[in-house]
């Protein structure tokens, strides 16, 4: 039974030894740390050399490209992770997606939580590259979601049009999207909506899976800009995210809509917490408040999420380790939008623009979706208060703008706090 | 997955019932016949390169079909997948191919001079003539499981077997990675150069993989005979020119298919096959001959008629609209070939399309005479 074996896994810290007989004579041996390396599974087998197997690369630009030398592929392309997910797979979507000359995608994905164990050789240099010099090896992750310490947060509504945090959260003990089986997807969605449904007061809600929901739920969904649909994106796809869709998908929400649960899109759940107007320190409690309480409930049935002290939160992206957290507002700023500081202004205070249709999207009007620029390296609480801090002085900016006076470049934010 | 089966052992922890895909909603052969039972059966099998049954059938899973037309919804890994999945692949093979047994035997009849007429068709009508097929070559996993290192070893074959043809078949390899603007245009302006698949029925079996990764185009001098190299096969061969002249265009086919298979054979490799599913390939739709006779055919009056779906099914042939599957017909010009592919040899095929095209001809043009062509329709072949 999936449950009983994960939950056996999540609730042993040290080494484990857990065998399993399936159906027939097949055993399956796992091994499950956080303290020492974990073991690679069964070796493959290979017709070819890993010299006739490497990928040609020469056109393209992401992370894993810039780091899959033919030594390190050679090194790794033989090991599976306890799952049996392979180099091959994690490395799948970015060699098919060569890239952009001007963006740097990332160009893998874990299959599960061990796979940045076992092939750190590749992972380790990617989340450096991606994640501005963090370095897993020997840097640590703080997490921290006091929102008690939380100073200001509550903008001008004149400004602001709305504030947004997000972040995902995985399952110790199953894989995540790129490699999950559907019964490993189906048991996501189990153990996850059970847990929702404990949720009580402001965050009491409730489940509309992808597969029931009624034409009536999928307008009102739509109409509140809650429904996801099946990936497009190619590097989504090749990743194969999209598999067996729309089995096992769906959305939660609280009933008074501003607590958002999105489950087995691109990671086991997206959790969403957001508001009308400029009250992003309300939006953050409420996002702290949540995920603590939906991590209590798990618990309580004996699960756990993916985490450790080096890559934080565990997410099938690595630009999503650490906190997995983007926290932004949709701020209209007419006159600052069009002063040519802007994009210094915004990189300094370590903050990203995107449009309002989210990553990919341009800008329309002069409305734009800011948020934090970092993800791993720095705690919630300090990613949130860089954004607090940051909008509080690209609206400064954009009063003097009004009032006819000049503009400061700031000094440049330190990264690793 | 192109290595090893290791993630498939790990699903063997679940039970039957909760790997069994949904298909509830789901309109394609795989779906029909894929019952919790028979993927309890087969879901811990592999073939010899570890191609397995989740494998064989994702695509069909992503992609329920459409409530008016009907797809396979499985592909197979390899040569031994048709055999090791039998209990999958037989029925629907069987769905696919008007009731193929599992017993029936499959003729191949590649000798050209078998073939009666074919060099008359009007080219006042008939624009443009055109045979494909596809092959695989033996001991090599196909498109959707292959590993970069085979997928680059059945290039390096093919493009030294077809360099080495002679005649009229002498030509020149474009690989797709390399090839340069001015090359892509003029494949282009040719109608040769195909694209990476967008398909998502394609792209839900993992045959795009590392593309364009020793994919390309080959073709002779004459541009009348073109081979595509790594794209839904390991080889699609196609003869083709301008006119009606299906004679001309179906001998060279044969004799160029006879061609690269003498030279590959003496390198020691030979085309799958077998005398039950005749040319093994990808798609469970293109076993048999895997051949698709075909014309570009002025049709604007007869395309409108009450009977003309009637007449095409009689013929034993298909419309499709000039682009190719999927597409819409444009100016009463359409696309019309064989319907059939397996239980009919290659020969029997082209004549059916041969004969049905001189009919429909003649059809097109007692109707622009206003003339009835109730008299000529035919019983069904």
């Amino acid at each position: 039974m999936a449950s009983s074996f994960a939950r056996i896994l999540s609730s042993k810290r040290k080494v484990g030894i857990l065998s399993l007989v399936g159906a027939g004579s097949l055993t399956v041996g796992f091994f499950l740390n956080r303290e020492q390396h974990v073991n690679a599974g069964a070796h493959v087998r290979r017709i070819y050399p890993a010299s006739a197997e490497y990928p040609d690369l020469r056109k393209h630009n992401n992370c894993m490209a810039s780091h899959l030398t033919p030594a390190v592929y050679a090194k790794l392309c033989d090991k599976t992770t306890p799952n049996g997910y392979t180099l091959d797979q994690a490395m799948q979507t970015g060699v098919d997606n060569p890239g952009h000359p001007f963006i740097k995608t990332v160009g893998m994905v874990a299959g599960d939580e061990e796979s940045y164990e076992v092939f750190a050789d590749i992972f380790n240099p990617v989340i450096k590259e991606r994640h501005n010099g963090y370095d897993p090896c020997n840097m640590k992750h703080p997490t921290d979601l006091d929102s008690s310490k939380i100073r200001g947060g509550q903008f001008d509504d004149k400004y602001v049009l709305s504030s947004r945090v997000r972040t995902g959260r995985s399952i110790r003990g199953l894989s995540l999207p790129p490699a999950c089986t559907r019964a490993e997807r189906r048991e996501v969605e189990r153990v996850v909506i059970d847990a929702l449904a404990g949720l009580k007061g402001d965050l009491a809600g409730k489940y509309y899976s992808l597969t029931l929901m009624t034409e009536q739920e999928q307008q009102q969904l739509i109409d509140d800009h809650f429904l996801f649909d099946k990936p497009v994106s190619p590097l989504l796809t090749c990743a194969g995210m999209a598999r067996d869709w729309p089995d096992a998908r769906g959305i939660w929400h609280n009933n008074e809509k501003t607590f958002l649960v999105w489950v087995n899109e691109e990671d086991h759940t997206r959790v969403i917490s957001m508001e009308k107007g400029g009250n992003m320190k309300r939006v953050f409690e409420r996002f702290c408040k949540g995920l603590q309480e939906v991590e209590r409930l798990i618990q309580e049935r004996g699960w756990e999420f993916m985490w450790n002290e080096h890559l934080g939160y565990i997410l099938t992206c690595p630009s999503n380790l650490g906190t997995g957290l983007r926290a932004g507002v949709h701020v209209t700023l007419p006159r600052l939008s069009k002063d040519p500081r802007f994009p210094k202004i915004l990189d300094n205070l370590r903050l990203q623009k995107r449009g309002t249709g989210g990553v990919d999207t341009a800008a329309v009007g002069n409305t734009f979706d800011i948020s934090n620029l970092d993800r791993l390296g720095q705690s919630e609480v300090q990613l949130v208060q860089t954004v607090i801090d940051g909008v509080n002085y690209l609206i400064e900016c954009e009063k003097k703008l009004e009032r006819g006076q000049d503009i400061k470049i700031p000094a440049p934010i330190s990264q690793f706090k | 997955m192109p290595f090893g089966n290791t993630h498939n052992n790990f699903k063997l922890n679940f039970k039957v019932e909760e790997e069994y895909p949904d298909l509830t909603k789901h309109n394609n052969h795989m779906a029909k016949v894929l019952t919790k039972e028979m993927y309890g059966k087969l879901r811990d099998k592999q073939t010899p390169t570890g191609f397995t049954l989740d494998d064989a059938i994702q695509t069909g899973v992503d992609n329920p079909g459409h409530p008016f037309i009907m797809t396979v919804g499985c592909v197979a890994g390899d040569e031994e997948s048709y055999e090791v999945f039998k209990d999958l692949f037989d029925p629907v093979i069987s769905d696919r191919h008007g009731g193929y047994k599992a017993t029936d035997k499959h003729k191949t009849d590649l000798n050209f001079e078998n073939l009666k007429g074919g060099d008359d068709l009007d080219p006042n009508y008939v624009l443009s003539s055109r045979v494909r097929t596809g092959r695989s070559i033996k001991g090599y996993a196909l498109p959707p499981h292959n590993s970069r290192g085979e997928r680059r070893a059945v290039e390096k074959l093919s493009v030294e077997a077809l360099n080495s043809l002679d005649g009229e078949f002498k030509g020149k390899y474009y690989p797709l990675k390399s090839m340069t603007d001015a090359e892509q245009e003029q494949l282009i302006a040719d109608h040769f150069l195909f694209d990476k698949p967008v398909s998502p029925l394609l792209l839900g079996a993992g045959m795009a993989r590392d593309w364009p990764d020793a994919r390309g185009i080959w073709h002779n001098e004459n541009k009348t005979f073109l081979v595509w190299v790594n794209e839904e096969d390991h080889l699609r061969v196609i003869s083709m020119q301008k006119g009606g002249n299906m004679k001309e265009v179906f001998k060279r086919f044969c004799v160029g298919l006879k061609r690269i298979e003498d030279i590959f054979k003496k390198h020691n490799h030979d085309y799958m096959w077998n005398d039950h599913l005749g040319f093994i390939l990808t798609c469970p739709s293109n076993l048999g001959t895997g051949l698709r006779g075909g014309v570009h055919v002025k049709l604007p009056k007869l395309s409108t008629h009450a009977k003309f779906e009637e007449i095409l099914t009689r013929l034993r042939l298909q419309k499709r609209g000039t682009g190719g599957v999927d597409t819409a017909s444009v100016g009463g010009v359409f696309d019309i070939s064989n319907a059939d592919r397996i239980g009919s040899s290659e020969v029997e095929q082209v004549q059916c399309v041969v004969d049905g095209v001189k009919l429909m001809v003649e059809m097109e043009k007692k109707l622009e005479k206003g003339e009835s062509i109730d008299s000529m329709i035919p019983a069904q072949k």
